[in-house]
């Protein structure tokens, strides 16, 4: 775990993104604020739909504009505020100074390229390297995530890697420039059990060997619970509740953070417990939120949930949690 | 792939052989008496005579393999002494227009530099055109740029030959005169001059042409890319920080041109075809031409000779646009 006093490599401040849609705007991120150290890797929760990826993808201008537009918000690397700069001076820092990994490894890369090509192609881009010195770092990648016999696969393509092979190599293109944060999508949700538990220890052995800040968007919380540092869990486009992942997990205050922490299922003690769900579905929010977007499906709400958006207040040490009544440590029911 | 060429080619065989059977069998039903433009006063004996020695008093089988015979012996034979001016095919029949009695490949070798000529300027101009217009209208999907060129696909689309080929001799060559409204097959080009004179007959031709293969090929195309544009590598293309133009010219249309350059190649065999109704309106005398005129003269062994020769192209093509296909798409392979 870093120092606490380090600086953020990313800090996001006040982050609203909208869609205009023809039926309507739709505020997918509101006021969304978080940071992450160099070397920390923040977990990012919440089910589909709650607004992780969008969030991620308005981070860099990946998000397609229109129907995306980034209304408010800071978002700082190292001091620079992303969302001022020009879009060429994005696409410099895209791919180089942050990386990618995205869902799907099946999909995310090009059918018709060779490997190596696809991994060259950041290298040749942002480090100015000749086609010879490229080919060298894209062999060392592959080896660093652990791709048997490198330098004969950089001439397949990439339907003749297996999906946990593909997404290694998703990872090697990621890290190609030395990435001062690595935006991780989802990256083993459509993998089996197996090569998830190998890209998980892939990526926590890079993350001590080059030292990156990871932002991790997952709706595993199996997965966060093993290698997060701190969680932040999303609902209707907002952090609901940010903590360091011991406390998230030991002591949820936020009402939905319980409910999604109940809906892991047990397969230990005698019979597994029937699967717990939560009723109803996340919210579409057509306008930028005036009350809370969890009411209708709080078991907690009152009145004021229905007139005013809660904010995030610290309710611990690196604590904070959007509810009016957080849940205390161990009762059912909170003070509002 | 070089075994599966070779497969190919040799499957073509038979199929091709089949083709040719069936057209001689379809012309053989088809109902027409090559006889019918003898005047009446040639009495019926003197008309059966003639029949007799065009060969039709011989049994259909017969006939069939005189045919196969000429088409694949005798006139490869004609070529190659007319290459390389040896006389192995001396004495032997060729296939023999009814019409004009000349041997059939001669006329089509007429025939060939006019169609080739306007329908294969045509064809390149609109693929020059459709494909950038695609790629855009694609890019930019319900901009103004893409409405307009909806609309105006529409209208290609829509407006047959025929039509648009009289709309624009009425208007280009009729009320404006700036383009002549007949293609001169004299015409020599040997210097700049008739070159323009060249370039401005064929002008009218070509655009008629050119409108109907862009509004189809650019669809195509648009489609296409749009179908590529929303796909999750499109995105990691972008996260690496490439410029908007190395994404969509290098990633998203080298996959896009995939079914596209299929679509390309399967209608070059098309060409050779000629259009018929552009040339007839345009009077260009090229195969198309040439295929009507056999038709309505009952001209049965230039028609079988002209239909054959397209069925050939379009299984070469097909062929081709296979191999193309293999060597786009590292996905397909075929040993």
């Amino acid at each position: 775990m870093p120092d606490g006093d380090t600086r953020n490599v990313l800090e996001v401040r006040g982050l609203r993104t909208v869609f205009e849609t023809r039926r309507g705007e739709v505020h997918a991120v509101n006021s969304v604020s978080f940071e992450v150290k160099p070397g920390e890797l923040l977990g990012v929760v919440g089910e589909s739909g709650s607004g992780k990826s969008v969030t991620m993808m308005s981070l860099v201008g990946l998000l397609p504009s229109p129907p995306a537009e980034v209304r408010e918000g800071k978002v700082l690397l190292d001091g620079e505020d992303l969302l001022q700069v020009t879009p060429a001076r994005l696409r410099d820092i895209r791919g180089s100074d942050v990386g990618f990994i995205f869902q799907d490894p099946m999909t995310s890369l090009n059918p018709v390229f060779t490997v190596g090509f696809q991994i060259m192609e950041p290298v040749r881009r942002h480090m100015g390297l000749n086609k010879k010195q490229a080919r060298a770092r894209a062999i060392e990648l592959l080896e660093l995530v652990g791709i048997p016999g490198a330098a004969g696969r950089l001439s397949d393509y990439p339907h003749q890697f297996s999906g946990g092979m593909r997404q290694r190599v998703m990872i090697a293109i990621a890290l190609a420039c030395d990435p001062k944060v690595l935006i991780a999508d989802e990256p083993t949700t459509a993998l089996d059990v197996t090569i998830q538990a190998q890209i998980l220890e892939i990526i926590e052995d890079l993350r001590s060997k080059l030292g990156m800040a990871i932002v991790w968007i997952t709706h595993d919380l199996g997965v966060i619970a093993g290698i997060a540092d701190r969680v932040a869990v999303m609902y209707g486009g907002q952090i609901v509740e940010h903590a360091e992942v011991f406390p998230l997990f030991n002591d949820p205050r936020h009402p939905y953070t319980r409910a999604l922490l109940k809906t892991i299922p047990t397969v230990s003690g005698k019979r597994a417990a029937k699967l717990q769900v939560i009723e109803g579905q996340p919210p579409m929010l057509g306008a930028a939120p005036t009350a809370c977007a969890f009411r209708d499906r709080c078991p907690l709400a009152f009145e004021r949930c229905h007139a005013e958006n809660p904010q995030r207040e610290t309710v611990g040490p690196g604590h904070d949690v959007a509810c009016f009544h957080p849940l205390a440590h161990t009762a059912k029911e909170g003070a509002a | 792939m070089l075994t599966f060429t070779i497969r190919r080619l040799l499957f073509a065989i038979p199929t091709l052989l089949f083709i040719a059977l069936v057209i001689f069998l379809l012309l053989e039903l088809a109902p027409g008496d090559p006889m019918a433009n003898v005047p009446l006063t040639v009495p019926p004996e003197i008309k059966e005579q003639m029949r007799q020695a065009l060969g039709l008093g011989e049994p259909v089988h017969i006939r069939f393999w005189k045919w196969i015979v000429q088409f694949f012996w005798v006139e490869p034979l004609n070529v190659f002494d007319y290459l390389f001016d040896t006389n192995f095919a001396d004495g032997r029949l060729r296939i023999i227009s009814w019409q004009n009695r000349a041997p059939v490949f001669i006329t089509i070798a007429e025939r060939i530099p006019q169609t080739l000529w306007v329908v294969g300027t045509a064809y390149l101009v609109a693929i020059a055109i459709a494909i950038p217009v695609g790629i855009y209208s694609a890019y930019r999907q319900y901009s103004a740029f893409d409405q307009v060129g909806t609309f105006v696909t529409m209208i290609g689309f829509s407006v047959p030959p025929f039509f648009s080929g009289v709309l624009v001799i009425i208007i280009f060559a009729v009320q404006l005169r700036w383009f002549p409204s007949i293609y001169d097959t004299r015409l020599v080009v040997d210097s700049w001059e008739s070159f323009g004179m060249q370039v401005r007959q064929m002008f009218l031709p070509v655009m008629v042409l050119a409108l109907q293969i862009t509004s189809q090929l650019s669809r195509f195309m648009r489609a296409s890319m749009l179908d590529n544009l929303n796909q999750d590598y499109v995105r990691t293309a972008r996260a690496k920080g490439l410029r908007e133009k190395t994404v969509v010219l290098v990633h998203v249309l080298r996959n896009s041109m995939i079914p596209v350059v299929t679509v390309i190649a399967l209608g070059v065999p098309a060409i050779f075809g000629g259009a018929i109704i552009t040339e007839q309106v345009f009077k260009v005398n090229g195969i198309g031409q040439l295929l009507i005129t056999a038709i309505q003269a009952n001209d049965l062994p230039m028609v079988q000779t002209l239909t054959f020769i397209f069925a050939v192209l379009i299984v070469l093509f097909n062929l081709i646009a296979d191999v193309l296909y293999g060597i786009l798409d590292p996905r397909i392979r075929y040993d």
